[in-house]
């Protein structure tokens, strides 16, 4: 029995199996975890699951609040309101996590090699982030409107490259204050090379304000979609997204509330549940906090 | 009766994991004019029972159980909030450990100064400005501030450390209390500023008859200032008595077991350095920093280490001893080639390592390793025991995944280290246990030349002790080379062969470890050797008494 014990306690867990237990114990995370996981698979399964077509017109109907055919009612053009929020929310959560990821990837391993290298490197990096700040965000937009032509794969890159930026400066004033510890001076004097060291040494010890930022990220980025879509970039009715039927909703505010107040529920529960489950994850990636 | 009288004091510490019995039936008196010591290792409620008077303990968790604290026959445990306040400021005051952290770097010393005199919670004391800054003033003189007139509008950044810890004894006098309690005050300071520090507070007790309470892990530094001593451990007293018989004829074992660690005498392991061939050597090396600090203009640099040559011989262990700011550690980097250096050559083995590029000094990192001070800071804490010593056995290839759980249990033994703890992250072990992973991954890769820089400064005298001897056991055994970095004399004279005293950037002297001892020939080394603390009460009192 003891010996078993201390077999299980010597092959323990990595940092990630670590963190997973950890998590399993959190049941605010966990919840978070599930309704994510349930939005997702809702989303994947729309076009079979859906009780109507986004498209689907009736005009007699008009704007009808909540009932039994049309559970969260339907808007001035007579469409499904449960409808549109599930298509919706394909559209939201697409563009929120591939853009997140994309800005993430991006601003992670740029800000670690700036802040890591520093000198001439860190400074010539950092002027491109200045620059791309300073660029008016609507002409951005327009001159890749001009250039590409409407498609949604611009969508990802427009909102990529404006969230980026902000992940890299945090990311480098975090690496910025690890390069200076003792245990990455321990790394050099291993050999390691620099890549190792930032890998290794570096980026897991960034996790905690990357993780909070980003689930910070992903409904600031869903919003920002429905305003390039105002502008005629990204997805145009009748398809929907959550940031366009809010956008429409607010217009509509003191006549039809449920065509705001539905697809806010919908955005406000995706935003709980990443700031639960963020909030589970930097705890449980970190090993300071106890396995109890 | 005694100015303090502490009796049956218990706190315990209400945590998730249960409760931690801090202080357990504590019991001390202390009379004005007296100095109590304090001693005992990180972990034994010796700080914990002397913030317990001024109410500074965090609550919860902690939780003041029983016992009392007669101050002048008043209750400290019984006053309110208000009442307490005019303790702090009047009556008791602290000393703390680090004078670089408990001074505002934003506020000028002075004015930190003739604060509480200015704000003081007693309407009848409040000294105008002018009044203050007089007080002050003198105040600042008599603990040994040269011109203190003008250095009255500076900033903390402008002193050095034992200034600040001057700066901080005149901060605890200045509303004149009749108690100080000194937490570890010379803990952070070089071996000439501690004696220095001691010296005043001494004189400073004499002249103006406070008590004092003097907290410390290291019974060297005692032996000249303490009246009495109180050894605890795990909450508890352990023996309490005057110092000399505590010094002479200490009766029990923990009390034996500290006095025992304290690091004395030459080393006993025979030299076992190869003559004439050299591992390093070194020639006319510099290492010249920027130096961007205020009137400056960029131009100038600081020049760190200043032209040093030296030799390392097979075998040998080289003890590098110098104050703060001496070079010695950026000495250590630059052999290493972890900071870049200005001019001169470093040679391992015959290569100049200067001429390789990064990439071509891989293989040569492999054979030279660093020990780093501080135990907290050197390993990342994301990564466990296992994997920390298995990254550089797997990176140069010295172990494949076949064989390297069997290597790593291998090293952990070497250190000393359960096999139980290897899937433990670093923030689960103690500063002892954390110096034995460090040392771990150093040898991991096999290595000849070790540089270790203060490796056991951050540690208790009875780890310290422990960590040397492992030290000395692991050069012994793995045929290594040292170059062993620290400002603790009698610690450099317990594992060094041979030693070097450096000071601005230069080598001052260097020789035989117990023929500089015996004979030192600079002014600057007979300082230093004069000023370590004996542990021995009525040698350092004579010492002392000497000058």
């Amino acid at each position: 029995m003891a010996i078993k014990e201390l077999q299980s306690e010597e092959q323990g867990t990595s940092l990630w199996q670590d963190a997973w237990i950890k998590l399993c114990k959190n049941y605010l995370a966990l919840f978070g975890l599930a309704v994510l996981g349930l939005l997702c698979v809702v989303s994947l399964l729309t076009p079979w699951i859906a009780p109507y077509g986004y498209e689907e017109q009736n005009l007699i109907l008009g704007a009808t609040s909540p009932s039994v055919e049309h559970w969260l009612g339907t808007d001035i053009f007579g469409r499904d309101m449960l409808t549109r929020i599930m298509y919706g929310g394909r559209v939201s959560l697409t563009v929120g996590f591939i853009a997140t990821a994309v800005a993430l990837l991006i601003g992670v391993v740029w800000g670690a090699v700036a802040g890591f290298v520093g000198g001439r490197t860190d400074a010539v990096m950092m002027r491109i982030v200045d620059i791309m700040y300073a660029l008016p965000f609507m002409i951005f937009i327009v001159l890749l409107m001009v250039v590409f032509g409407r498609n949604i794969l611009l969508l990802f890159l427009a909102i990529g490259a404006v969230e980026w930026l902000t992940m890299a400066r945090i990311v480098r004033s975090q690496v910025m204050a690890l390069r200076k510890q003792e245990f990455v001076e321990a790394a050099h004097s291993l050999g390691l090379s620099q890549w190792t060291i930032i890998r290794r040494h570096i980026i897991p010890n960034t996790l905690g304000p990357v993780i909070v930022y980003t689930t910070l990220t992903i409904p600031s980025v869903m919003l920002l979609e429905a305003f390039l879509s105002f502008l005629g970039l990204g997805i145009q009715p009748p398809q929907s997204s959550w940031g366009l039927l809010i956008n429409y909703g607010v217009e509509t505010m003191e006549e039809y509330p449920w065509l705001l107040i539905f697809p806010g529920i919908a955005l406000s529960l995706t935003l709980f549940a990443l700031n639960f489950l963020g909030d589970g994850l930097r705890d449980a990636l970190d090993p300071r906090t106890s396995k109890d | 009766m005694a100015l303090l009288e502490v009796d049956g004091l218990k706190i315990y510490f209400h945590t998730r994991n249960g409760v931690v019995k801090a202080v357990d039936d504590v019991s001390f008196s202390v009379d004005a004019g007296e100095t109590l010591a304090i001693v005992g290792e990180s972990g034994s409620g010796k700080s914990v029972t002397c913030y317990s008077l001024l109410d500074l303990l965090p609550k919860p968790p902690a939780v003041i159980e029983a016992g009392t604290a007669l101050f002048d026959g008043e209750d400290l445990f019984a006053c309110d909030s208000v009442r307490m306040r005019q303790i702090r400021g009047n009556d008791i005051a602290v000393i703390f450990q680090d004078p670089m952290t408990s001074l505002n770097p934003f506020i000028s010393i002075g004015e930190q100064l003739i604060e509480p005199l200015i704000y003081h919670p007693d309407k009848m004391r409040i000294k105008d400005r002018k009044t203050a800054r007089k007080l002050a003033i003198e105040l600042l003189d008599e603990v040994g501030i040269i011109e203190p007139e003008a250095r009255f509008d500076c900033y903390p950044h402008e002193f050095s450390g034992g200034m600040r810890q001057r700066v901080m004894i005149a901060m605890a006098l200045i509303n004149k209390p009749r108690l100080l309690i000194c937490d570890e005050p010379t803990t952070a300071l070089d071996v000439t500023i501690q004696a220095q520090i001691l010296e005043l507070i001494k004189k400073l007790q004499k002249t103006r008859d406070v008590a004092v309470i003097f907290i410390s892990h290291d019974l060297g530094v005692l032996a000249g200032i303490a009246d009495k001593v109180m050894v605890m451990c795990d909450g508890t007293i352990r023996e309490a008595g005057g110092t000399e018989r505590i010094f002479y004829n200490s009766e029990d074992e923990y009390t034996k077991k500290l006095l025992a660690a304290i690091p004395e005498g030459a080393k006993l392991l025979p030299n076992r350095a190869e003559q004439d061939k050299p591992l390093v050597t070194v020639r006319n090396l510099k290492t010249y920093f920027e130096d961007y600090s205020k009137g400056s203009n960029g131009k100038q640099s600081i020049k760190a280490v200043d032209g040093v040559s030296l030799d390392l011989q097979r075998g040998e262990i080289l003890g590098l001893v110098g104050e703060s700011g001496s070079g010695k550690s950026t000495l250590g980097r630059s052999i290493l080639q972890l900071a870049p250096t200005t001019s001169g050559s470093v040679t391992f083995d015959g290569t100049v390592l200067g001429d390789l590029k990064p990439k071509q000094l891989v293989p040569w990192r492999r054979r030279m390793q660093m020990i780093f001070q501080d135990p907290y800071a050197s390993l990342n804490p994301r990564m466990t025991v296992y994997e920390t010593l298995a990254e550089p056995l797997l990176y140069h290839g010295l172990a494949d995944s076949n064989n390297i759980d069997q290597q790593v249990r291998q090293l952990m033994d070497d250190v000393g280290l359960a096999h139980s703890q290897m899937r433990k992250y670093p923030h689960e072990f103690s500063g002892g246990q954390r110096q034995r992973i460090a040392i771990g991954r150093a040898i991991a890769t096999k290595p000849e030349l070790i540089i270790a820089d203060e490796p056991v400064s951050a540690l208790d005298v009875t780890i310290q002790a422990q960590i040397l001897d492992l030290i000395l056991e692991l050069v012994e055994r793995h045929n290594l080379t040292m170059l062993f970095i620290s400002h603790d004399l009698s610690v450099v004279r317990y594992i060094s062969d041979r030693v070097m005293v450096m000071n601005k950037g230069l080598i001052v002297e260097s020789g035989e470890t117990e023929a500089l001892w015996a004979d030192p020939q600079q002014e600057y080394t007979q300082q230093l050797l004069k000023a370590i603390p004996l542990a021995d009460p009525k040698r350092e009192r004579l010492r002392i008494a000497n000058g």
